[in-house]
């Protein structure tokens, strides 16, 4: 059987190439991204990029080792991090409400803003809406780019977790969904009473119009209605800054200075949806450093699996040595384990052969300090 | 696969009237395993089961390399003792269209609020609407009748994961307070009145690993919070201990016996002299080790030091194993502390296919979970 070996990713070159000026880690939920995105940024500082890590949802120990115990959008300084080479790291956890408020704040006059705070469907809107999470993901990295552009002291790389969706693609697709359901008719309808008088079709649309809002009106309960009229009416002036916002940032994923790591486990969902993003980085021209695949178990010793099983089912019968039959045992599972895994692996490398590659071995403990965060980004590095 | 709570799922005196399990997990646990299993034990002896999903990931159809689930039900596999166990992908637009039919009578009506883009924004944009929907066909599921008695025995939903659990479940408390009046306001009230009742019961599926457990553990405080009540703890995933438990700490610390190893791997056929007795593994940080091993080798490594050698890569490999091993033991004991009833599911050799689910449904039941 022939594989075909995919190029190594070499994580090193990149985090040194100082023309990346953005690092967006990507995949399916539950995959390390944001450990990946940890470990990268933190092994950047310490080769001496000024680093911003950008994190969504850390697990409290990840949070608490990286100083985030608090929460708050600030970016703030990582104790302990190794600064003899010149480079710093500060990371930040994402408050969705608190970027959503700064984008309205950004683009209405302070009474329109406090208006649109006080509607009840921008308070759901802005905390609890599907896509408002990627939406707001992209937002704070155009925002931490813009930053780090205009002040050339300031960060020289920004490293962005993506948001635990359910598809990886939904990093890339909510923004425009909610930027275009924001300019959508649908709200301009809602937003416009029904007119009469002129011509006689628009009339019959308006009559239709009227008929779809007024079910709507009956299925929601009119005070949803009413609160979205209210809402997109105060919203108006800022429509043109939402859609060219969101636009604006996603053809920044398309420069050369962003880079896209795709994150997965040698699991089938997770190459499979890492091989859809894959293929859509190609078709929106946007660019892949590489694919990442975490938690891999390569064994240590080079023994086959069915010797291993042999040589421990000998020591059974002899009844000695349990603990190297149990060892034998433990070299023969990782064996066959680690053979489906590149099973698994080899169907994304064969179909994307032109994909560079590294495999990070499992950790046996959690990634949860600044140490462990460093060996996993050795890992990352060594391949 | 012992080590069971207190509280062991067999002990728990209503989950025989439970209809409704909601199966939740953070990502990767194997939420849609669990949850055929589930469906499959809850068929059994003739029953009928409906197995939901409602997050369009198709993570069931691809578990069994069936055809993408749809919205009309379909039977997915038999379960032992004549059961089945149909198949459900809850789509809200879907979902929207046919409760405006049913509410509203609206045939044309309801295409017409498609073109104009009303069912994307009342399905993907409407705050929780999409939610109350999704959960609005599980509810209508559970309460079917034909023939005076119920359509499905027991209802399955693969659920979103932990971290959307809680706010997925309580979308319709909060459709009803934000809809004040209007039908959806009802329907949210009755939808969370059962939601909140002793027949619907929330599993959290989670693997002894670090993450995946403190989720655990903030997902059955958030529901406890919201009102909602939390099922069974389903350990999955869990791996063989393939060391006499005594050697762990040992193992784990790469301080096992070089000697005895050596020896034991030469009983076994393996190796050459055995090496002076006595010598402990130096702990290797990461790889040190082995660099440091490649450096010391002579060019022609007789069959001593290849002994040597493949002794401590064993070795290395054991301290992986007894670490995660103790941290499991570790964390079982969290789960053990949430006092409720917790059941164990193995890590099944090939990964999971139609047989190991109904491997996995077996234990379920002879661990209590379904009787």
């Amino acid at each position: 059987m022939t594989t075909v070996q995919p190029a190594m990713l070499k994580c090193d070159e990149l985090l040194a190439d100082r023309t990346v000026r953005a690092l967006v880690c990507c995949g399916s939920g539950g995959v390390g991204k944001t450990t990946t995105a940890a470990a990268l940024a933190l092994r950047a500082a310490e080769q001496g990029r000024r680093v911003v890590v950008l994190t969504i949802d850390p697990a409290r120990r990840l949070a608490q080792s990286l100083g985030l115990a608090e929460l708050g959008d600030a970016a703030r300084e990582v104790p302990g991090v190794d600064d003899t080479a010149g480079g710093s790291l500060e990371a930040m956890v994402l408050d969705m409400k608190r970027t959503f408020d700064e984008v309205i704040e950004a683009h209405a006059t302070p009474e329109k803003a406090a208006q649109i705070f006080a509607n009840p469907f921008y308070q759901a809107l802005s905390s609890s809406f599907a896509g408002t999470q990627e939406y707001m993901a992209m937002e704070k990295l155009g925002r931490l780019r813009a930053r780090a552009d205009h002040e050339p002291a300031g960060w020289d790389l920004v490293v962005v977790d993506t948001p635990p969706s359910r598809s990886a693609l939904d990093f890339l697709d909510a923004p425009r969904r909610l930027a275009s359901f924001l300019d959508g008719r649908l709200l301009r309808l809602l937003a416009t009473p029904a007119r009469t008088g002129g011509r006689a079709y628009l009339r019959v649309v308006s009559a239709a119009v009227g008929g779809a809002t007024g079910v709507l009106s009956r299925v929601l309960g009119g005070q949803v209605l009413r609160d979205v009229q209210a809402f997109v009416a105060a919203l108006d002036t800022v429509f043109g800054g939402f859609r060219e916002r969101a636009e604006r940032t996603y053809r920044q994923l398309q420069s050369t200075d962003t880079a896209f790591l795709v994150v997965a486990t040698p699991e089938p969902e997770a190459l499979r949806e890492a091989s859809h993003f894959v293929e859509r980085l190609r078709r929106e021209g946007m660019p892949l450093a590489g694919l990442v695949i975490n938690r891999m178990h390569p064994p240590s010793a080079g023994l086959s699996a069915e010797r291993a099983a042999a040589a421990a089912e000998e020591l059974d019968e002899l009844g000695e040595h349990a603990t190297v039959a149990g060892m034998l045992r433990i070299h023969a599972d990782l064996v066959r384990r680690h053979d489906r895994e590149r099973a698994r692996t080899a169907r994304f490398t064969g179909a994307h052969p032109e994909v560079a590659v590294v495999e990070v071995a499992a950790l046996a403990t959690d990634v949860h300090d600044l140490p462990s965060l460093r060996r996993m980004g050795r890992a990352l590095a060594s391949g | 696969m012992s080590g069971k709570g207190p509280a062991s799922a067999a002990a728990d005196p209503g989950i025989g009237e439970v209809r409704l399990h909601v199966v939740s997990g953070k990502g990767g646990t194997g939420k849609s395993t669990v949850s055929t299993a589930l469906a499959i034990a809850l068929a059994s002896g003739g029953r009928r089961v409906l197995l939901a999903e409602v997050e369009g990931r198709q993570g069931i159809a691809h578990l069994l390399g069936a055809e993408p689930l749809g919205y009309p039900e379909r039977r997915l596999l038999a379960a032992p003792g004549g059961g089945e166990v149909l198949g459900l992908s809850v789509q809200p637009e879907a979902a929207l269209l046919e409760y405006l039919d049913v509410a509203f009578h609206l045939g044309r009506a309801g295409r017409l609020l498609e073109k104009l883009g009303a069912i994307d924004f009342a399905t993907t944009v409407a705050p929780g609407l999409r939610d109350v929907l999704l959960t609005g066909k599980v509810y209508e599921a559970v309460r079917r009748r034909s023939g005076g008695e119920y359509a499905y025995h027991a209802v399955v939903l693969d659920a979103p994961p932990t971290g959307r659990i809680t706010r997925f479940l309580r979308a319709n408390g909060e459709m009803a307070g934000l809809a004040s009046g209007g039908p959806i306001h009802n329907q949210a009230e009755s939808i969370m009145s059962l939601l909140r009742s002793p027949r619907t019961a929330v599993h959290l599926v989670t693997l002894l690993e670090e993450m995946p457990v403190q989720e655990t553990a903030e997902a059955l405080e958030e529901l406890r919070v919201a009102g909602l009540r939390t099922g069974t703890v389903v350990l999955n995933l869990v791996r063989e201990r393939l060391l006499p438990a005594a050697d762990l700490p040992s193992a784990a610390r790469g301080a096992l016996d070089a000697g005895a190893v050596s020896a034991g791997l030469v009983t076994a056929g393996l190796g050459g002299r055995t090496p002076a007795p006595g010598r402990a593994f130096v702990p290797a940080p990461g790889s040190a080790g082995r660099e440091s091993g490649t450096t010391e080798r002579r060019a022609h490594p007789d069959r001593t030091e290849r002994l040597a050698r493949l002794a401590e890569d064993l070795a290395e490999e054991a301290a992986a194993h007894a670490a995660r091993a103790l941290l499991e033991e570790e964390l079982r004991g969290t789960a053990i502390s949430w006092e409720l009833p917790t059941v164990e599911l193995p890590a099944l050799g090939n990964g999971v296919d139609e047989g190991t689910l109904y491997e996995l449904a077996r234990h379920l039941r002879e661990q209590g979970m379904v009787r």
